[in-house]
This record gives structure tokens, C-alpha cells and sequence, in this order.
């Protein structure tokens, strides 16, 4: 299982780096968001400061959402799900891989968008260990219900317009949990806020894992 | 069956209406005034989203389960999960206009409301993919997942919006303060539970049949156009034969 995870991933990985549809696409519409909510919220009046962990995390959401769909948009071409399928590789190691190479990316792109964050918005990182660890977290779980629900969309006609509608309000927990355990980290909030929604955002990443191990056969079936 | 769902549509109609003549007869009380008569309606609608959301759940794994599997289970899921939709979305407008008065405000970021409006979110992607069209039994098959799915969420979610509302600052926002009231909102608020559970049994049991219909309609044109092509198939054999 996991010398195919590792195959899958490397493939996905080799596939971004090639098509740079990651580096040219989507870390440009990450940081774009950033910039939009700029002018949303007016600014000189600190909004921006103090919002600044829930509009990072809005943005990287986004981002997954294009990313997910990437993910899944190179296997539509050529029939490539149907290679995929006649391969004989473990499904549960085709899940981890995918969602390997999603969350390699995300973390990535959530480098970028820290940096555009600090910049822009005037944050201040407190806390480095609570946004690694909240990151990590975050990705992982971000990574493993995309891959999920990514799946279960994929080969449909409306998928585009689906994906958002299904993998949004699940994530929600994950919006919640990573933008407080951030608001600690740079002490927004008190910093003994932050280990429960990390907890909280490690519970949501190995129950998608493990959902995503048990059920990709059945998905990768029925797509 | 349908003696049966008339049965229960008549039922429904009865006690729903009984609720109505009595719960628009409860006093106003000095808190709510008269918004406290949505107690007869409020809770029971909230009730039967998630009753209607559990029937879903439970359909879906009945037909996901390889010895339960029958195309039934997924027209119950489905029909119960439309119903459940919009007893939610009633459930958001009837505490809506309870809230508007009682608290000021339309709506709060409470733990209960937060938890209710993604609940209501994660239906609609289920009835869209439900609507995706393509192969009726790997259509079924697809939303019998996504339903469990939604259901495990709703735990999680529960925890979360619970912990992002009360870590900071405590807010307990209670819709039906019972100390302060006494047996006749509770009787009719009973009552209303009746009603309205069995308005959601007829409804689901006419959606069923309307999930039921269209099924059949797809496998029957289907049928029928195969039939077609064959008669025409046939006759062309028949003049072809004819014309040596």
C-alpha cells in the first residue's frame, strides 16, 4: 500500500511540476484572495490584522477546492481513471497518494500564503510550533476529505459546480478549528486556546484518512 | 399502501390542524409574547430534519449492505432526505422569526443555529448529487456514500461549531425555557410533535412513490425503445426478404 502511495504521489507531483498549472494557477488565485479580501475590508482600520488567520484559511480552502479538482482533472484526460483502475495498484495506496500529493501542494501554497499574510495584512507569527502544528494538522485533513469527495465527483458532467457544494460544508470544522488554533498563535487569543482545535483539527485528519483508506475501492468502482 | 398513506395524510391533516386552532389559542406569556406560540411548530420541525436526516443514513446503509441491497432503499433515502431539506429550512425560518423579537436579531452565531444551516448545506449537496444523473444504480450507489458521509459530519460539526461558540465566552441560548411554562404549550408542543411527524411520514411516503415512478419510467422507455428498434429492425428484415 504504501510503495503504490508512494508511485501515485510521485506521478501527481511529476505532473504539477511538469504542467505547472500549481505553480501558474493556483498559488496566483491563493494570493489574489488574499488581495481581494484587502479590498473587501477596508485596510488602515486593522480588520485586516485581526481577521487576518480566518482570511488565510478562507484562501487556502479555495485553493484546495482548484486543487482537488486538478488533481482529479488529469485522470479524465485519456481515460487515464480507467489505466488507473486496470493497474493493480491498492486503491487505499491510490487515496494516500493522491492525498500525499494534494497535501504536499497545500502546504506549499500555505508557505506562500503565510508569507503574502505576514506581508500584506501586518500579522504577527507568536507561535511558530502552533502554526506548523495546526498546518499540518489542517492539510492532512483538508487533503483527505478533497481526495474523498474529489472522487466522488469526478466523471460526473456538473462536477465543477458540484465539488464546492459537497466539500465545503465539510471542511467547515476544519475553517473553524484552524483559523481559532491560528487566532492563538498570534496571540489574538489566549495561547492555551490553540490545543483543542488542533486535537480537534487531528480527529477530523485521521477520520477522513481512514474513511478514505476503507472506502476508495467502492469509489474508484462507481466513478 | 395507499389506503395506508391516506390513513396517515388524514391523520396528518387532523392533528396538524388541531395544533393550529390550539396553538394559536395559547396565551402569550410576559417573556415571549405572542412569538411563544411557535413552540407548537419550532421543535417539532427541528425534530423531524434530523429524524428524516437518521431515516436517510439508515436507508443508505441498508442499501450499500450487499445482502439488503434493493433499489428501494434508495428511493427511501432519497425522498426522506427532500423532506428532510425543507423541514430544516423551516426550522431555520421559524426560529428566525421566534429570534428576530426575542433576541433582536434575525440570526446569531449559535452553537445549535450554526450546526442546523451546515446541516441544511450538506443535504443540498446531497440531493444535487443526487441529481447528477448517468447509471441509476451507480447514481444510488454514490449517494448512499455521500449520505453516510454527511451523517458522520454532523457529529463533528456539532463539536466544533460548540467549542468556536462557547470556548470563549459562554452563550446559552435556549429556545424553550420549560421551567417557565406550564403543561398546555407543553401538551400542544406534543402534539405538534405528532403532527408534524406524521405530515413528514406522508410526505416521504409520496416522494417515495414519485422516486418509485420515475425509476420505472426510465427502465420502461427504455424498454419500450428497445423494443422499437427491434420491431424496426425486424420489419427491415421482413421487406428486405420480401423485395428478393
Amino acid at each position: 500500500m504504501w510503495r503504490d502511495a508512494a508511485l501515485m504521489a510521485g506521478k501527481d507531483l511529476r505532473i504539477e511540476a511538469r504542467s505547472r498549472v500549481a505553480t501558474n494557477q493556483i498559488a496566483p488565485f491563493g494570493v489574489l484572495v488574499l488581495v481581494l479580501f484587502a479590498f473587501a475590508l477596508d485596510p488602515d482600520r486593522g480588520v485586516l490584522q485581526r481577521a487576518a488567520p480566518g482570511l488565510f484559511w478562507v484562501a487556502v480552502l479555495f485553493a484546495s477546492l482548484l486543487a482537488v479538482q486538478r488533481s482529479f482533472a488529469v485522470e479524465s484526460a485519456d481515460s487515464a481513471r480507467d489505466g488507473l483502475r486496470l493497474s493493480g495498484l491498492d486503491p487505499a495506496g491510490i487515496f494516500l497518494g493522491k492525498a500525499g500529493a494534494v497535501a504536499l501542494q497545500l502546504l506549499a501554497l500555505e508557505l506562500l500564503l503565510g508569507v503574502f499574510v505576514v506581508l500584506l495584512y501586518d500579522a504577527d507569527v507568536h507561535r511558530a510550533v502552533i502554526v506548523m502544528a495546526t498546518a499540518a494538522a489542517a492539510t492532512v485533513g483538508l487533503a483527505a476529505a478533497g481526495v474523498v469527495y474529489g472522487m466522488l465527483a469526478a466523471g460526473l458532467r456538473v462536477r465543477e459546480t458540484l465539488l464546492p457544494l459537497l466539500l465545503l460544508p465539510v471542511v467547515a470544522p476544519v475553517l473553524l478549528a484552524a483559523t481559532r488554533a491560528t487566532e492563538a498563535a498570534l496571540d489574538i487569543t489566549p495561547v492555551s486556546d490553540a490545543w483543542p482545535w488542533v486535537r480537534l483539527l487531528s480527529v477530523f485528519a485521521v477520520i477522513y484518512t481512514t474513511f478514505g483508506v476503507l472506502a476508495f475501492e467502492t469509489l474508484l468502482e462507481e466513478a | 399502501m395507499s389506503t395506508l398513506t391516506r390513513l396517515v395524510g388524514g391523520a396528518a391533516l387532523i392533528t396538524l390542524a388541531t395544533t393550529v386552532v390550539l396553538g394559536l389559542g395559547l396565551p402569550p406569556t410576559q417573556e415571549q409574547g405572542d412569538y411563544v406560540r411557535l413552540i407548537a411548530i419550532h421543535p417539532p420541525l427541528a425534530w423531524a430534519s434530523y429524524l428524516s436526516f437518521g431515516v436517510t443514513a439508515l436507508a443508505s446503509a441498508a442499501y450499500l449492505l450487499p445482502r439488503t441491497r434493493a433499489r428501494r432503499w434508495d428511493h427511501i433515502a432519497g425522498a426522506s432526505a427532500e423532506v428532510g431539506v425543507v423541514f430544516t429550512a423551516l426550522t431555520l425560518i421559524t426560529g428566525s422569526i421566534w429570534g428576530r423579537p426575542t433576541w433582536g436579531v434575525w440570526w446569531v452565531w449559535d452553537a445549535r443555529l450554526t450546526l442546523t444551516a451546515l446541516m441544511l448545506f450538506l443535504f443540498l449537496g446531497y440531493l444535487a448529487l443526487r441529481r447528477v444523473g448517468g447509471d441509476p444504480d451507480t447514481n444510488a450507489k454514490r449517494s448512499a456514500i455521500a449520505a453516510l458521509l454527511a451523517v458522520t459530519v454532523v457529529p463533528i460539526d456539532h463539536f466544533a461549531v460548540q467549542w468556536w461558540r462557547t470556548l470563549h465566552q459562554r452563550q446559552s441560548l435556549t429556545l424553550t425555557p420549560k421551567e417557565n411554562l406550564d403543561g398546555n404549550y407543553i401538551a400542544v408542543m406534543l402534539l405538534g410533535f405528532v403532527a408534524i411527524t406524521l405530515t413528514y411520514a406522508w410526505l416521504t411516503m409520496h416522494r417515495f412513490r414519485v422516486e418509485r415512478a420515475m425509476d420505472e419510467a426510465g427502465d420502461r422507455s427504455l424498454d419500450a425503445a428497445i423494443a422499437e428498434r427491434r420491431a424496426e429492425a425486424g420489419a427491415a428484415t421482413t421487406t428486405t426478404a420480401v423485395g428478393r
